[in-house]
């Protein structure tokens, strides 16, 4: 097991522990050079125009992307409305209701879902929203959303439900209340700060999408008609934008691209500031 | 004469708490059967939609490299051929790496320093995948055709891998996204396996005269080797899928080349640019066909990481 003289032994020691600290400082530079051509391209191409103007049509300088801001937030937050409680739910049944068949295929199912290609998801809402309405729309982006984050969510709730001390509701019980009110007035509040940070990393991963909106919620020049109509988003934007040939387009695409790594890396960090503030009650 | 009433209401009281106990049960598992659900309707969706050519073409399907929207004859080999490969390629970066910093990360790191490093690595983790496409198309793309195939042209071009003309798109640059897409996944997940290796044996290594190189290589690494496993199937699986930053740099042609700078096309990529537009029953069929051969690959890989995983993390405890 050990061969060869302890010299030898000791430098491939020292050899081998300094190439695994180079890989992990390469990997985490990857990062600060990511960040880095984002704020010094993203930098110089955001205005004020960016937040409040419409795209231009190719050859004319300047424009915005309120529209894709704005189809962004209605897109991830129609999903978010479907897809929190359902998960939430999902999960509480998980963590509070074991049984010992149905429990572990739920997880198991939840994982593989979470694990599936996004673009095939966006399959899945075209043929169930776009195909019967005949329409892009961003609602169909909605739902696609929503498909991933319902896994997402559930994982979550139930692994913070689960770091409750059995005590806490051993006590409501012995006290008389019913399982689902210890559930609604213990259970969950004491899990809730969990739980939050589980749903703002859910919200901060879907916003960032753009392989299933390409063909569910489509792209929009304009400002569009509603939920019901093809919606820009800044995922898609940024795609479309980077893409094309022209180089005002690209300069828009940066900034585009700056604004969302803003968004979600900013929604990573509060999340786990929250969580770092600990859970709200001791660990058993 | 107020002990009935008092049962009484102890009665109601006991039969509105098992309502409720059991309305809570039923609403919440009605939503955890919805999970179940929906995987199932994806399946669903995917095998009907996808019958047109399912029963056009049959398993020729796979085997066929012609892609003509024009004259309806459609083939995913050379889609399957450039998700394998870049895939691939993109592993025989990242594992190396991956392990490497997820061994620095469990074993050698103070745990403050490894606690922030990990916390940027999951930052990484989370960047959308359409900021990995921007910035290689502007700055890895211009490299590669710069720097990177030439010097691999020069001085490895022997082998048909790096022949031919360079282009900067392509399958060696789309694998190079990829590899550094999946690190962070493959860092993460084997850190857990690698801290969930008992302290004693650790110990005992050392006890007898290990280094610490040797005792996490001959003792802790083949201890948590099930979850690094699992990880790299997750950064496959995911590395498999991935749309957005593929589409943006592997050239988009659907060939098949030995020249691993020649462009090249992937599963996610014609389905991301061709579904929107795609007109006809029997194309949209094919590229849900795709979707469906996408899907299992998927699946299948995943399935099988997350057994690996489940397999060691039972098995030790947290340090």
């Amino acid at each position: 097991m050990m061969r060869g003289n302890l010299t030898w032994r000791k430098s491939v020691n020292a050899v081998m522990l300094s190439v695994t600290a180079i890989f992990t400082v390469l990997a985490v530079s990857t990062l600060f050079l990511i960040l880095g051509y984002l704020v010094y391209y993203g930098g110089r191409s955001l205005d004020w125009n960016f937040f409040t103007k419409l795209p231009l049509p190719p050859g004319e300088i300047g424009g915005g992307m309120a529209n894709a801001i704005v189809g962004s937030l209605e897109i991830v937050g129609v999903a978010a409305l479907i897809g929190l409680p359902f998960g939430f739910l999902a999960g509480i049944y998980l963590s509070e209701f074991e049984d010992k068949m149905f429990c572990p295929l739920v997880r198991y199912v939840a994982d593989l879902l979470n694990g599936i290609p996004s673009i095939v998801v966006g399959l899945l809402a075209w043929t169930l929203v776009v195909v019967p309405t005949r329409s892009f729309s961003g609602l169909a982006g909605s739902i696609a959303l929503a498909a991933m984050l319902i896994p997402i969510v559930t994982r979550q709730t139930e692994q913070f439900l689960r770091e409750v001390p059995l005590s806490l509701r051993e006590a409501a019980l012995a006290l008389g209340a019913s399982k689902w009110k210890t559930i609604a007035t213990v259970v969950v509040p004491a899990g809730s700060k969990g739980i939050l940070t589980g749903m703002i990393l859910g919200i901060a991963r879907i916003a960032g999408e753009s392989a299933p909106l390409l063909f569910t919620a489509f792209n929009n020049q304009f400002w569009g008609g509603g939920i019901t109509q093809p919606t820009a988003s800044l995922p898609v934007m940024i795609y479309s934008h980077a893409i094309a040939p022209y180089d005002d387009w690209h300069r828009q695409a940066w900034a585009a691209g700056l604004v969302l790594i803003g968004m979600v890396l900013i929604a990573n960090i509060a999340a786990r500031l929250v969580l770092a503030r600990g859970i709200s009650v001791p660990r058993a | 004469m107020a002990t009935p009433a008092v049962a009484d209401t102890t009665a109601t009281r006991r039969q509105t708490t098992q309502t409720g106990d059991i309305a809570a049960r039923l609403i919440t598992l009605a939503f955890a059967a919805s999970i179940i659900l929906i995987t199932l309707l994806l399946v669903w969706q995917l095998w009907s939609q996808s019958a047109p050519t399912r029963h056009k073409f049959g398993l020729a399907f796979l085997f066929s490299s012609t892609w003509n929207p024009v004259t309806e004859e459609f083939g995913a080999l050379p889609f399957v051929y450039g998700t394998v490969v870049t895939s691939v390629l993109a592993l025989l970066i990242s594992v190396p790496l991956g392990l490497g910093s997820a061994i620095f990360l469990a074993e050698l790191a103070p745990a403050g320093i490894s606690n922030t490093l990990t916390f940027l690595i999951e930052l990484l983790a989370a960047i959308p995948s359409v900021i990995y496409g921007l910035l290689a198309l502007f700055t890895l793309v211009p490299l590669m055709r710069d720097y990177g195939e030439p010097f691999l042209k020069s001085t490895l071009g022997f082998l048909p891998l790096f022949k031919g003309p360079v282009y900067g798109f392509g399958l060696l640059t789309g694998g190079m996204v990829l590899s550094i897409m999946t690190i962070p996944f493959i860092i993460s997940v084997s850190r857990e396996a690698l801290l969930a290796v008992p302290r004693e044996q650790r110990e005992a290594a050392l006890a007898l005269g290990a280094t610490r190189w040797e005792s996490t290589w001959q003792i802790v690494v083949p201890y948590a080797k099930l979850g690094i496993l699992g990880s790299i199937f997750l950064g496959l699986a995911r590395a498999l899928g991935e749309t957005m930053a593929v589409t943006m740099v592997i050239g988009n042609d659907p060939k098949i080349v030995a020249s691993l700078f020649a462009p090249g096309y992937s599963i996610a990529a014609v389905i991301a640019n061709e579904f929107s537009e795609a007109t006809g029953r029997v194309y949209q069929s094919a590229l849900i066909e795709l979707g469906l051969v996408l899907f299992l690959l998927t699946i299948i890989i995943n399935g099988f990481a997350r057994l690996m995983i489940l397999a060691t993390t039972k098995k030790g405890s947290k340090r």
